[in-house]
């Protein structure tokens, strides 16, 4: 049985300008142990989609419009409150995008680091503390022992990113959510930490949910992808599938854009025009206005998420119906 | 091996030291220690406070004995601070007068810093609706002539010292809650808090361990700059006749009958107008030194 299911996730933001469908109708699952990558650019949903799971959506005027999100059997979207403060913090951790703004400068990093173990596991503060220690040894960090009594000021952003980590695994969860966790960070850097978060995890047995926009970051990381454009997957499927074999004019594009994967000296490829206005609706595929495969019926048909081969689902109408390889 | 045990002991030095103190108050508390403008200013508020409070059972002298053949006279053996127009003894003078005026200072300001940060809190926190109606409410209030306030107050209750505490602390909480309601709804936004919902704590937790403790700088450096504010309030009150009533003293009103008699009796100006100034300067550097105390990145260590 997978560990989370998420069934038709929509939520939309009720601005002046209208009602921004952040994300809309989002579906998937992810097993025990395993890595999923959720791709895509800025506001393509990616980062609403898990805030919504876990309740972190300001509302208003953020709203959860409908679906399910079943985490070994609770509904995340509709439990009481109570019932979702034991799940997240315990069994379902975050790493934030930014770790300079996601510690509390008030606060020490002991007293920040075992707050999920004194107020889940009901821990003595001296166990806590000793566990603690050991997280932040576990981490990287040296002298973990003098260095919990420090501030986050006095930690790098590398270091403050290694604290949120032991911070969201000290009470070994089921699934970690990391929202960008190396966007803040420079590269080297970015290296470390994700080679810390997959070391952790192969330790832990945690299943992760990586939020990325950087293909690269992903490919490298997950064991399956979602790619997501204007609130809706667009494509899923395992790395390898999804590198070797893109189902989805939209990823194809993506992966022309890395410059690596480019000869020498030619012009980069960009995705002409931008994403859409999600604030108004779109009739067809989101995608087509920017397509070089659309076809007319993709201005006017409404694009579902089919399977396409086993563990392959895209979203393109062509992709479904022709076969089409971009 | 020399360095091993001395390394252990180290390391179990550094265990114990990691596990002791580590609430925000005794950590300020510590850094406040280290900072000796902050307690001079901390003893010296203390010492006026007790002199006020228990030096008038010492005194030979009440408040609101008049000996007319004593008018003004200098300091000296019998009126250590010499005596007013009417041959009251100004040293017992000056300390009743304290009382009243610190009782203003600080029960004022408690009044209105409990008010203040509530509501601050609690419109920055839930945010919307509640917000905008609740800070439309402060901003009417603001607009509200203080002195007519005032002066309405005094006709319907009439002239009281507790009515005098309701009234300043009415007015004053209204920059505390616009204080205390912008700094709140800023925290709100920032990443922490969402990581802290994330963690599953629970709203109270929250708010109390780490939404206030990030509030509390601005608001302590607001609450010493309100008590000198609050305690010239009385003494704007007090010359208007709305305030404390002679034969009572306080230490505005000593002020106002100092100046009036500046050329002829100098001492009836400058003993009050010392200790006030004192009380006000030692209130401000012990302001200081908690924002500084209470700030983790301020400190030099």
């Amino acid at each position: 049985m997978a560990l989370l299911e998420a069934r038709n996730v929509r939520t939309s933001f009720h601005t002046r300008n209208g009602v921004v469908r952040a994300v809309n109708d989002v579906s998937f699952t992810i097993d025990k142990g395993e890595t999923l990558g959720i791709v895509g650019e800025s506001g393509s949903g990616k980062s609403v989609l898990c805030y919504s799971m876990l309740g972190l959506v300001p509302q208003p005027p953020g709203r959860i419009e409908g679906g399910q999100a079943l985490f070994d059997g609770t509904d995340l979207l509709s439990c009481p409150q109570m019932q979702l403060n034991r799940i997240r913090g315990k069994r379902i951790a975050m790493i934030f995008q930014d770790p300079m703004t996601s510690l509390n400068p008030y606060m020490r990093i002991q007293d920040q680091l075992i707050e999920p173990l004194l107020i889940h596991d009901k821990l003595d503060h001296h166990v806590a503390v000793e566990t603690g220690i050991q997280a932040l040894k576990d981490v990287g960090i040296q002298d973990a022992a003098s260095r919990i009594r420090a501030y986050p000021h006095e930690f790098s952003g590398g270091m403050r990113q290694r604290v949120m980590i032991a911070m969201a695994l000290i009470t070994k969860p089921d699934l970690l959510i990391a929202d960008e966790p190396t966007t803040a960070l420079d590269v080297t850097v970015q290296a470390q930490i994700l080679e810390l978060i997959r070391q952790r995890q192969q330790e832990l047995g945690t299943a992760v949910i990586l939020i990325s926009h950087d293909l690269g970051v992903v490919a490298g990381f997950c064991d399956r992808v979602l790619v997501m454009y204007a609130g809706r997957i667009a494509e899923s499927a395992t790395t390898g599938d999804l590198f070797r074999d893109p189902r989805h004019p939209y990823t194809r594009a993506l992966q022309r854009s890395i410059p690596a994967l480019q000869p020498r000296g030619s012009e980069l490829f960009t995705i002409p025009g931008m994403p859409p206005d999600l604030s108004k609706p779109i009739g067809g595929c989101a995608f087509a206005p920017r397509c070089g495969h659309a076809i007319d019926s993709c201005r006017e048909m409404e694009t579902q998420l089919k399977m396409i081969e086993t563990r392959h689902a895209s979203s393109c109408l062509r992709a479904q119906k022709e076969g089409l390889k971009p | 091996m020399p360095g091993a045990p001395s390394s252990l002991v180290q390391a179990t030095a550094v265990l114990e030291a990691a596990e002791e103190g580590h609430s925000l108050w005794k950590d300020a508390w510590y850094r406040l220690r280290k900072n000796r403008l902050a307690v001079a200013g901390g003893i010296v508020v203390l010492i006026l406070s007790v002199l006020c409070f228990i030096g008038p059972f010492f005194l030979r002298y009440s408040y609101e004995d008049q000996n007319l053949s004593l008018r003004q006279t200098p300091p000296g053996l019998q009126h250590w601070l010499g005596t007013d127009k009417l041959g009251r003894d100004q040293l017992s003078r000056i300390l009743y007068g304290g009382r009243v005026s610190l009782m203003v200072g600080l029960c004022a300001t408690a009044v209105s810093l409990t008010i203040g940060v509530l509501y601050g809190a609690i419109a920055g926190f839930v945010g919307g609706k509640l917000d905008g109606v609740m800070m439309r409410v402060v901003d009417i209030l603001y607009s509200l002539p203080f002195t007519i306030f005032v002066i309405l107050l005094m006709v319907f209750f009439g002239r009281n010292i507790i009515l005098l505490f309701v009234a300043i602390g009415a007015v004053e909480w209204l920059t505390m809650a616009r204080i205390v309601r912008g700094q709140v709804s800023s925290l709100r936004k920032q990443e922490f808090i969402e990581a802290a919902i994330a963690l599953g704590l629970r709203r109270r937790r929250i708010i109390l361990r780490h939404m206030i403790p990030n509030v509390l700088g601005p608001v302590v450096v607001y609450t010493t700059l309100t008590i000198p504010a609050v305690m010239l309030l009385e003494a704007f009150l007090s010359f208007l006749g709305l305030g404390v009533q002679p034969p009572m003293s306080s230490w505005g009103l000593l002020l106002k009958e100092g100046a009036e008699m500046m050329e002829e009796a100098p001492w009836l100006l400058i003993y009050p107008g010392l200790l006030f100034s004192l009380t006000l300067f030692s209130l401000n550097f012990l302001g200081d030194g908690l924002r500084d105390a209470l700030d983790p990145r301020a400190s030099k260590d």
